[in-house]
């Protein structure tokens, strides 16, 4: 008996790696906070390797956009098969790009804000870029994007670099949207109360809430993890009278990835319930897919925006070098 | 008399290595030109008001930086050389010695633990504004406090071996003389320092043009960004390689005009981290001057021990037992060992057949009795000046080139080791030099009338006596390895991290005590590098 255990024992081993190898890798480049422990990539891997059985590799990769340079840089060459994290205002490079493929899943499943008709991106979450600010320290916080411009220098704000993130080029598409060509101007007034201006979102928010600065630019959603996590109202969202610019946040399969059969299974299983009951509670957004359970109450206290802005992907792509040109003039002045 | 043969084997491999390195930089050259080239129009369209802006704003951060580290170095090399006798003098000289190899990474951890908004003295600062306190030390601030922590001890070491050169017989006369302190200094002091200055500024003024990690990580944004950060950001950002060329072209042509200028005063560019100091007579001085001048030994030491002391105590204050059982930090710290031992062991290589080389060179030249050839000069500073060419332009070079035919994440681990190879050899190349010659003058005659070459004059002659200078070249070149993070940054990825790499990491995601933690690691392996160093180099003078 003994000897037929370790048989067996023996056997599970050798066989184990193989039947791993059988099922398949899926490696995935996303952004860091999706990955962190407290993000949802734990949760995500875990429910999607027990439907598929096979192995899934999530590769960190700093912030939103530098996950598009990072996949222009490797080119066709990418180990990625799926690249999960860019958004609407990166969607038209990205195609020019030919390195990503359709998705050919279905998109019954997807709700968002705006009509979906994109082939290649997939949606998975959504959510209102704001100025999130300490209670304690801001006693006023700006009502609209022109208080915070003309505001108190000495009231310092944290923003991220639009050239690497998502959100920081959302605040500049945002500021555009509010200023058009006075864009620039307004960047110039603003600079003063930039505390400083990091690469990614993750950067930022570890600054606020270190309370190296009294505001910090993140999401109307943010909130709700200080409420549902930590149990306290401290950090809220300054509603802003002239709208909320809206990011939808996407996934798309590589070329390479197209030829993995995985790639087209996850990207359906992320409109599914699997993935998107993990969004609202670890990504502190607003799910883009069905999910088992209705959001926490929370969520129905946090800013709705009386307006949402969104500029289309073509206008962002045509424009976005100029734009990012108009902020680099400005903040280096 | 050195037989045509050998001649040809001890020439050979400089050959071969001075190769090595102008396919290492003409490489990188080709492939920027190849991609400016290739569409134009965006080299030209950025030479605009940013780039501009950016490049007053490097020349501004430098020239201000060169001010404040090299004036007040003159004080404190006259003070330190008006009293042999000064308590822990030769202490003071030691801890000068460790910036120049200390990672710049560190350095600023140490200036934001001092000066942050969460720093040490941001309490005391704070009183100093009534709105919104201390605003921190992003920006011009944070980048000159760093740069004059690294380069005032550097120049004041120069400016006091320098001194150190006046005969005694001057001193003598001086005291008979009775001269004062402003007598002295202005007969016999300021001449001295005065010749030195100008090529103790250009080369602070060059470390401080092409510093890389410190404007990164103290900058906090495009207000004050300097043209080698700018030429990563045009890459790793806004993967625009041909703003990247004309970004680079700017920076070279900026750097070229500051080497020109250089050589022009004869100065020496490679800096050196082991002087020797001799000791001298004590004088008689004044009671004003005692006190000037132990001011302003105080207050360097301040400005070089503050930093230091900020990151053992934050670094302490981490929880140091788990982050050094971290999985992460293990495959971070074999990387970069690693990629450290192979970098250093190719500098000191290449630092050796350059030595051999020139001794070759000159050797033959000097039987026809004429000036040091072309190729001599070539093997001897020539090879020095690779240090105008700031890595992050050889690394983005060779990034271009390379991204059409290789995956450029893969062969990362050979960048890396290569070009801070080429970038430590110079400081290696002052290690190994003059005991090579020593021995060569000493050996080459013996040992051609024996017949001994090849292998067995190798084995037998010459590694015997060249042990210890290369090690300490070694020590040297893996210190400085250890530290870098130019070409990490660019290359660096989740499957290449080196130590340096990974701090920047914990300081971007503000997992703060980790990051103090990691620094305090780090600077501790290149301290022991660096006294490894200093120990192997001081045997070997006796």
């Amino acid at each position: 008996m003994r000897l037929s255990s370790l048989f067996l024992a023996g056997a599970a081993l050798l066989a184990a790696p193989l039947a791993a190898q059988a099922e398949g890798t899926l490696t995935v480049y996303t952004y860091d906070s999706f990955t962190s422990e407290w993000g949802p990539g734990p949760q995500v891997e875990k429910a999607f390797e027990a439907e598929c059985g096979c192995d899934l590799k999530f590769v960190p990769v700093a912030d939103g956009a530098a996950l598009l340079n990072r996949v222009k840089l490797e080119g066709a060459s990418t180990k990625a098969d799926i690249v999960l994290g860019l958004d609407t205002n990166l969607t038209a490079e990205a195609k020019e790009s030919g390195l990503f493929a359709p998705a050919g899943i279905d998109r019954a499943n997807v709700v968002v804000p705006e009509e979906w008709a994109d082939d290649i991106f997939v949606p998975y979450d959504y959510g209102y870029f704001a100025i999130v600010y300490d209670t304690e320290t801001l006693k006023t916080p700006p009502a609209s994007l022109k208080e915070l411009v003309d505001g108190d220098p000495s009231q310092k704000i944290v923003i991220q670099d639009p050239r690497t993130s998502t959100p920081g080029l959302g605040l500049l598409l945002w500021v555009k949207s509010v200023y058009g060509d006075q864009a620039g101007e307004a960047w110039q007034k603003l600079k003063g109360r930039v505390l400083t201006v990091t690469p990614g979102w993750s950067e930022s928010y570890g600054l606020f809430t270190k309370g190296e600065a009294p505001m910090v630019l993140s999401y109307t959603t943010s909130p709700a993890y200080h409420m549902i996590a930590e149990d306290t109202e401290r950090y809220q969202a300054a509603s802003f009278s002239e709208g909320h610019y809206l990011q939808i946040e996407v996934a798309g399969m590589t070329v390479n990835g197209a030829k993995n059969p995985l790639s087209a299974k996850f990207l359906a299983f992320m409109t599914g319930p699997g993935f998107q009951d993990a969004i609202p509670e670890t990504n502190w957004m607003y799910p883009a897919g069905k999910t088992d359970k209705p959001l926490n109450p929370a969520f129905d206290r946090l800013v709705k925006p009386a307006k949402s802005l969104l500029l289309t992907p073509d206008e962002v792509a045509k424009n976005r070098k100029a734009w990012v040109d108009e902020w680099l003039a400005a903040m280096s002045q | 008399m050195l037989a045509p043969q050998a001649f040809t084997t001890r020439i050979a491999p400089g050959v071969v290595a001075l190769a090595a390195i102008a396919i290492l930089i003409g490489g990188a050259f080709a492939g920027l030109i190849a991609e400016g080239a290739r569409d134009t129009s965006g080299a030209l369209s950025a030479f605009d008001g940013y780039m501009f802006r950016v490049a007053r704003f490097t020349l501004l951060q430098a020239g201000l930086s060169t001010l404040l580290s090299v004036v007040p170095a003159l004080a404190v090399a006259r003070a330190l050389s008006r009293h042999p006798a000064f308590p822990g003098r030769g202490l003071i000289l030691k801890l000068f010695a460790v910036p120049l190899a200390l990672p710049a990474i560190v350095a600023a951890m140490g200036v934001l633990a001092l000066f942050g908004r969460a720093g040490i003295f941001a309490p005391v600062l704070s009183l100093l504004y009534d709105n919104g306190g201390w605003p921190g030390i992003y920006g011009l601030s944070g980048i000159l406090v760093a740069h004059v922590f690294f380069n005032l001890p550097l120049a004041t070491r120069l400016f006091l071996e320098a001194l150190d050169t006046v005969p005694t017989d001057q001193w003598r006369l001086a005291s008979q003389l009775g001269m004062g302190a402003s007598a002295s200094f202005r007969l016999i002091e300021w001449p001295v320092l005065r010749a030195a200055m100008p090529g103790i500024a250009g080369l602070v003024f060059m470390l401080c043009i092409t510093s890389f990690t410190i404007v990164l990580t103290l900058g906090g944004g495009p207000a004050a960004s300097t043209l080698e950060v700018a030429i990563y950001q045009a890459l790793r950002f806004d993967f625009d390689p041909a703003r990247a060329v004309a970004l680079t072209l700017m920076q070279i042509a900026l750097t070229l005009t500051v080497v020109v200028a250089l050589t022009r005063l004869g100065a020496n560019v490679t800096g050196d981290a082991n002087l020797a100091v001799a000791r001298r007579r004590p004088l008689a001085l004044g009671s004003v001057e005692r006190t000037f001048n132990a001011l302003s030994i105080l207050l360097a030491l301040f400005l070089v021990a503050g930093p230091m002391a900020a990151i053992v105590l934050s670094g302490l204050k981490a929880d140091l037992l788990r982050l050094i059982g971290e999985a992460g930090f293990h495959r971070a710290l074999i990387t970069s060992l690693v990629l450290a031992v192979l970098s250093a062991s190719l500098a000191a290589t290449i630092a050796w057949s350059l030595a051999a080389a020139r001794w070759a060179a000159s050797r033959r030249r000097r039987r026809a009795s004429g000036d040091p050839g072309l190729i001599e000069r070539v093997f001897d500073t020539g090879a020095s000046s690779v240090l105008v060419v700031p890595p992050i332009v050889i690394g983005a070079g060779w990034f271009v080139l390379l991204r059409h035919v290789a995956d450029v994440f893969a062969i990362a681990p050979v960048m890396v080791a290569t070009v801070n190879a080429v970038m430590a050899m110079p400081f290696a190349l002052r290690a190994i030099r003059p005991a090579h010659d020593t021995a060569a003058a000493r050996h080459d005659r013996l040992c051609e009338s024996l017949g001994v070459s090849g292998w067995n004059r190798l084995r037998l002659i010459d590694w015997p006596v060249l042990r210890r200078p290369l090690a300490t070249g070694f020590a040297f070149a893996m210190a400085l390895s250890l530290g870098d993070l130019g070409v990490i940054a660019l290359f660096g990825s989740d499957a290449l991290k080196t130590l340096p790499y990974l701090l920047y990491e914990r300081m971007g995601s503000y997992r703060t005590a980790d990051a103090a933690g990691l620094a305090l690691l780090l600077g501790l392996f290149c301290l022991t590098l660096i006294l490894v160093a200093d120990w192997l180099g001081r045997e070997r003078k006796t």
